[in-house]
């Protein structure tokens, strides 16, 4: 237990230290996390033991990313994507291994070429990810052709692991069958092998579809929060167990189940949830790769494993900048395109591993080659950097703009807190207006009825910065607040201030006193949800008292503006009064109706008499 | 019989004795619809299908408002704006208006004298309301001689705001009984120059 404490403790501690050193240098986490894993590895200072079994629990990791990428892709949305998942992905995947495995030719026998070429023709899903959702790249055209050759090649990995056993030469060495925890679908025969790989896919959709609600919402109920997140963890968890028992990639399960949940009101709830998890399990995963890094073998093959990472990267690059012209892509996406894919993937490790215990390749063939995926893992977040150094910022947010289109895709621009009688009808009216808001409830029977009716709501504390941050929050234009109760209002409005200065924020306050109490907060955007239908019942007054309809109009606009004008000096007055201490807020309120009523008396309505009053200019 | 579409535009009626008095005279008639148009879009959110509708329903389609700047109030330029839309007032297609009489009932404060070169107004009535004579035309309307109340900053006399309401009066039942002689009518200066001249005893 300590030992386990002890390892913990350095993979934390060196995360701590190197991730924040590696942002501030401007290279971003995951060559932060990679250069600590140098750094306590065998070959730095040598703080940690086995490195491969870190390696592989941390794989999950990516497993929870993919999920986590699912949440954020509706299913009408994948559908839309098939032509550049299927095109893309395919051309990209199948050019690399016929070229790379063609170089392998060369020197190795045609089977063992050839499962060096679909080998590498992967590239690294959690490093490429990570870095454009660091770079905020997920959403734009180019960011949306590299998903899809990601999700073919998690595609293609299924296939590449039933033909590596076929291309066996070798004597094998020893059998370390990947054993089934409890089930072990290999001893079935063929035609159910693939009835029970099938159920395992049904199953996944039908829980998602329409077990998760009820689940979730009995839970959501209890307001017990950790249940939540343990409910997330087991959802993504049993997933992963069951794919691996029928033999699919548990990745591509989650993110299966991720597609079919993205629909959800929970989803922010589980993408806020299973969040901090990826990120830790990814970190380490990361870590351990730089840690795997065998210099001792580097430095032996040093000219061997260089001119196998340069020949990697460069028939990568010159494979997908080929995809890209084929595709017809823009020429700066072409180039981050070309430039993000151009590197071995983690699953390399993984096939590796496996062609080594089924007899496909020699260690002394597999050892440079991980390395030198190893190094091309490494590199791929630099080269990102230089790339995107070579280009100016200027071309990323052209990207951005450029497909108005695709707004679905797209993080909505407006989060909407709060969705009682006030939020609903902002909501109606915004969603009439074309604006689509993100909007957030904590209250989940509200939230269950208002999807029936088609709005996007989903349910979560509102005052938790994760859930805020789901609800993309860093990339949202404005934030509406409408809750009645002004304290949970105000610790949202701090929240949302301290944390994403850039977003703008207008608010509802139920009355005088909670009007202050935002100006306290520095919010200048605040209506008091009582006074606009009190001037519009006040206009029908006046009118149904014979009052011309255009005189009683100007009279409530007029006094709306007597009344916004007067709001800073009885602020500043209220709160000077407070400083005195010596009345009760109730005998204040009710002096400060006095005064009010009488500066309203004062006020008159001059401007209305003035208007269209004409002279004789002669006179 | 025709039908009279009056459309009222003044934003301060409670100082209009003259207006209120046009109005009165005016609005109880038979085959006359009397739309107030700051009353009815205080917010200036004009309801274009039912202005438009009101104009197919009727056949003499009247401005009646106060010379403010030598030009409209505000709200009957939004109206013109938006409801003569292209297709539907105007344009190939745009046939809704077409032979449908278009008159302006304009009060304003200056003398009959001040409203030319030497005056001090320089420009006439005629010249000041050339843009709507100009629209009519687009729209394939008939352009008639405005119905004039001029020397409102004098303060007009009790007797002679009855008058003119009477003469309002007179010249809109003519226009809806057809007795008013269009032609004659386009040569004078202004529609209520000469009353008894253009309107028939045929009646």
């Amino acid at each position: 237990m300590e030992f386990f404490l002890l390892q913990l403790f350095i993979f934390l501690i060196a995360a701590a230290i190197a991730v924040p050193i590696a942002k501030r240098l401007g290279l971003g986490s995951v060559l932060g996390y990679l250069i600590a894993g140098i750094i306590i590895g065998p070959f730095g200072f040598s703080l940690i033991g086995d490195v491969e079994q870190v390696m592989h629990f941390t794989e999950f990791g990516v497993v929870m990313m993919l999920f986590l990428v699912g949440l954020e892709l509706k299913p009408s949305m994948l559908w839309k994507m098939r032509t550049p998942i299927v095109g893309m992905g395919g051309i990209q995947v199948i050019l690399s291994s016929i070229i790379i495995g063609g170089i392998a030719l060369i020197f190795l026998p045609w089977q063992q070429a050839l499962a060096v070429g679909v080998i590498l023709s992967l590239s690294s899903t959690a490093i490429i990810l990570q870095t454009l959702k660091e770079k905020g790249l997920m959403n734009t055209p180019s960011g949306r052709s590299i998903f899809s050759v990601l999700l073919f090649q998690d595609l293609a990995v299924i296939p590449i692991l039933a033909l590596l056993p076929l291309l066996a030469t070798l004597t094998i060495s020893e059998t370390t069958h990947s054993e089934a925890a409890f089930f072990d679908i290999a001893s079935l025969p063929g035609y159910l092998q693939i009835i029970v790989t099938l159920l395992a896919v049904f199953i996944v959709f039908f829980l998602g579809k329409f077990g998760s609600r009820p689940i979730f919402r009995a839970i959501a109920k209890t307001k017990v929060r950790e249940i939540f997140v343990a409910a997330a963890l087991a959802l993504v968890v049993g997933i992963s167990l069951l794919m691996t028992a029928v033999g699919l990639s548990p990745a591509l399960g989650t993110f299966l189940a991720g597609v079919v949940l993205a629909d959800s009101e929970y989803r922010h709830e589980l993408e806020s949830d299973i969040e901090p998890f990826k990120g830790l399990l990814l970190g380490i995963f990361f870590i351990s790769v730089g840690a795997s890094l065998n210099f001792l073998l580097i430095s032996e093959k040093i000219i061997l494993i260089v001119a196998i990472t340069a020949v990697l990267i460069l028939f990568k690059w010159i494979v997908l900048i080929s995809t890209a012209f084929i595709f017809k892509m823009k020429k700066n996406e072409r180039s981050i395109f070309a430039i993000s894919l151009a590197q071995g993937g983690e699953f390399a490790f993984v096939l590796f591993q496996l062609t080594r215990t089924d007899g496909v390749l020699p260690n002394s063939i597999i050892e440079p080659l991980i390395s030198a995926v190893a190094i091309s893992m490494f590199l791929a977040p630099l080269l990102f950097n230089l790339h995107e150094k070579a280009n100016t910022r200027k071309n990323y947010e052209e990207q951005v703009s450029d497909e108005p289109d695709e707004i679905e895709m797209r993080k909505h621009k407006v989060i909407l807190a709060g969705f009682g009688r006030l939020g609903t009808d902002i909501g109606r009216f915004l969603i009439a207006s074309g604006v689509k808001p993100v909007i957030l409830d904590n209250d989940a029977a509200n939230v269950e009825v208002l999807r029936k009716y088609g709005f996007k709501v989903y349910y979560g504390d509102i005052t938790r910065l994760d859930l805020l941050e789901a609800a993309g929050a860093n990339e949202a234009e404005l934030l509406i607040v409408t809750m009645g109760d002004i304290e949970i209002s105000r610790k949202l409005i701090t929240l949302a201030k301290k944390h994403y200065p850039n977003l703008k924020i207008i608010v509802n306050a139920s009355d005088r006193l909670s009007v202050y109490k935002l100006m306290d907060i520095g919010v200048d955007k605040i209506r008091r949800e009582s006074f606009g239908s009190a001037l519009e019942l006040g206009r029908d007054a006046l009118k149904t008292l014979g009052v011309d309809p255009y005189g009683a109009y100007r009279m409530m606009r007029i006094f709306r503006k007597h009344d916004e004008a007067m709001m800073p000096e009885l602020y500043k007055q209220f709160r000077e009064d407070e400083k005195e201490g010596y009345i009760s807020l109730y005998q204040r309120q009710m002096l400060y109706l006095e005064e009010l009523i009488q500066l309203d008396i004062n006020m008159g309505f001059d401007d209305v008499d003035k208007a269209w009053t004409a002279k004789s200019p002669q006179k | 019989m025709n039908k009279v579409l009056i459309n009222f535009a003044h934003p301060a009626k409670s100082h209009s004795k003259i207006n209120n008095a046009l109005r009165k005279s005016a609005e109880q008639l038979d085959g006359v619809t009397f739309n107030d148009l700051y009353a009815s879009y205080p917010d200036f959110m004009i309801d274009i299908k039912r202005e438009q509708k009101l104009c197919e329903e009727h056949d003499v389609i009247i401005f009646q408002y106060p010379l403010y700047w030598y030009s409209t109030p505000s709200i009957m330029k939004e109206w013109l704006d938006l409801v003569l839309e292209h297709g539907w007032a105007y344009g190939s297609s745009g046939n809704a208006l077409e032979n449908k009489l278009f008159i302006l009932a304009i009060t304003a404060g200056g003398d009959d004298s001040s409203y030319k070169r030497d005056g001090f107004n320089y420009f006439s009535i005629k010249e000041i309301t050339s843009p709507y004579c100009a629209m009519t035309k687009l729209c394939k309307m008939q352009w008639m001689p405005p119905f004039t109340v001029l020397g409102m900053h004098r303060g007009l006399p009790e007797e002679q705001i009855i008058l003119h309401a009477e003469d309002y009066r007179r010249t809109i039942i003519a226009l809806r009984d057809g007795a008013l002689d269009i032609e004659k009518a386009k040569e004078s200066k202004y529609l209520n120059s000469d009353l008894d001249a253009v309107i028939g005893r045929f009646e």
